[in-house]
């Protein structure tokens, strides 16, 4: 006896399709980072669609406990102050030198109310601390306690305007990255200050890092020098890496 | 069963959608296994729970690139005063080392997409479709210790019958075959995504039922070598029973 097909060939790929292009159409009104025709940052950017329509932009990284604090090594820049590098800054240096004292941190773009903010100003807010893990693109993962001012008190206290879709940090190492308002506003999304109870050490990014826990490490910029908050997309270039990387 | 119906399942050739779905896997698999070993290069060392890095201990280190026991630190500083606190440490000397994730981590993961997207149509057509009933799960009686030792002594006196053009599956082959689709690449799959902190913030349980993100990561790579194994050996069975004529049957099918 011959059985019915319960499933055709044409519905199987006709639903196939329909679900993938259900995947991709949040993706298509958020605001996406260019792909500069490579197949691979088209990749990181459907990465992030899907990321985007399928996990909840509300969940918490997972917090860990006191003595869960592991050993961490400081990779990348270790310091912007190293004149026999590249990234060397004068700017930073001066700063190394008096103790951050004159240290501020500029927040620009669309702002109602664009000015700088001191260490101690930021130390001001309400702090947050939080355990979490550092997940390193290299495979190397560590657990360190991050205390500091949430980047959503920073934005609200600036006035981020309506029309604002990217958040862009600058480093004193020469790094431009950005964040989508979903992980800017995250609760665990933090301008940390302080590390395993002290002040943020030179090699994790003194006076001020950014710790972004749904990301991989790297996109916890150090040494962070400006904040522009922006309608367009601040393009640094395809440098050969993600610009998204949940993964 | 009656003797009509068995013949029909004589008969049957392998599927259009399985051929599409076998070929589409097999690149991705190649792909992933490729980027796997620059990924891993970077970082040859493995560890158990959710901590593993540089400046704690590995048990495993693969000598497969030069960053394997690279020594080139500043001097480590405790976080505590306690005399067993963790340590910060400085990297030395990072332009030498090797790092090639910058592609090697989006065409892992753009190959992820292929094989991820493809083997959800490739389970859901095969169980609507009946093909995992009919031609994957064993029958009951097929399911004796000696049919199995007779099998598994066919194999090794490398007798292996010529293909029929379809999935007619001997017991062994059913059995390896199920242990891929339902438990290998399921399994490389969720560690892979156990390795996402976007993913384990929507599903923290994922880090529990591997024991942390450097177990899941360990995990990932004995399951991704338990794959490339099956891969060696199903080219050697291919090879044994009739290289072209099952490169035919599974391509264009004559």
């Amino acid at each position: 006896m011959k059985k019915k097909q319960i499933i055709t060939r044409r519905a199987a790929i006709s639903t196939g399709v329909a679900a993938l292009g259900a995947l991709l159409i949040p993706g298509c009104n958020r605001p996406m980072p260019p792909n500069y025709g490579n197949i691979l940052r088209m990749g990181d950017n459907f990465t992030y669609a899907a990321h985007r329509a399928l996990l909840s932009s509300k969940s918490l990284a997972k917090e860990y406990s006191f003595s869960d604090i592991s050993s961490m090594p400081a990779t990348g820049t270790i310091n912007p102050a190293d004149t026999s590098k590249d990234y060397f800054s004068e700017a930073y240096d001066k700063h190394l030198r008096t103790g951050f004292e004159n240290w501020q941190l500029p927040v620009e773009g669309l702002v109602a109310r664009p000015g700088s903010y001191s260490l101690n100003q930021l130390k001001k807010f309400n702090a947050r601390t939080q355990i979490t893990r550092h997940t390193c693109e290299e495979g190397w993962t560590a657990i360190a306690e991050w205390t500091g001012v949430p980047l959503r008190a920073l934005l609200e206290h600036a006035g981020i305007m309506p029309k604002a879709r990217w958040v862009n940090f600058y480093s004193y190492d020469g790094w431009l990255d950005g964040l989508d308002l979903i992980d800017a506003f995250h609760p665990q999304t933090i301008l940390a200050y302080g590390m395993n109870g002290k002040n943020l050490s030179i090699p994790h990014g003194a006076p001020v890092r950014l710790r972004l826990e749904r990301q991989i490490g790297f996109k916890s910029m150090k040494y962070i020098e400006k904040i522009v908050v922006s309608e367009e997309y601040i393009d640094p270039g395809d440098y050969g890496w993600a610009w998204y990387n949940g993964f | 069963m009656d003797y009509s119906e068995s013949s029909q399942i004589e008969k049957a050739k392998h599927k259009p959608w399985v051929k599409t779905s076998h070929w589409i896997i097999t690149l991705s698999f190649l792909i992933l296994v490729f980027t796997g070993i620059e990924i891993l290069m970077v970082h040859p060392r493995l560890y158990w729970g959710e901590v593993g890095n540089e400046l704690t201990p590995a048990f495993l280190e693969f000598p497969i690139s030069r960053n394997y026991q690279r020594s080139d630190w500043e001097e480590q500083i405790p976080f505590f005063d306690s005399e067993d606190s963790p340590v910060s440490a400085g990297r030395l000397g990072e332009e030498e080392m090797f790092n090639q994730n910058g592609w090697g981590r989006s065409l892992h993961l753009l190959a992820a997409w292929f094989l991820v997207l493809t083997g959800l149509f490739y389970l859901i057509i095969g169980l609507l479709s009946g093909h995992f009933q009919k031609h994957i799960w064993p029958k009951l009686k097929e399911l004796t210790p000696k049919k199995f030792f007779r099998d598994l002594k066919e194999h090794f006196k490398l007798k292996i019958s010529p293909p029929t053009g379809g999935p007619q599956y001997g017991l062994l082959q059913k059995l390896s075959y199920m242990g891929i689709i339902f438990i290998a690449l399921p399994m490389a799959i969720i560690t892979g995504f156990t390795m996402s902190p976007a993913i384990t913030a929507a599903y923290p349980f994922l880090l529990d039922i591997f024991g942390g993100y450097q177990s899941a990561r360990t995990i990932h790579f004995f399951t991704s070598t338990s794959l490339e194994i099956f891969m060696v050996v199903h080219v050697l069975m291919i090879v044994l029973s009739g290289f072209k004529a099952q490169i035919r049957y599974m391509t264009i099918g004559k």
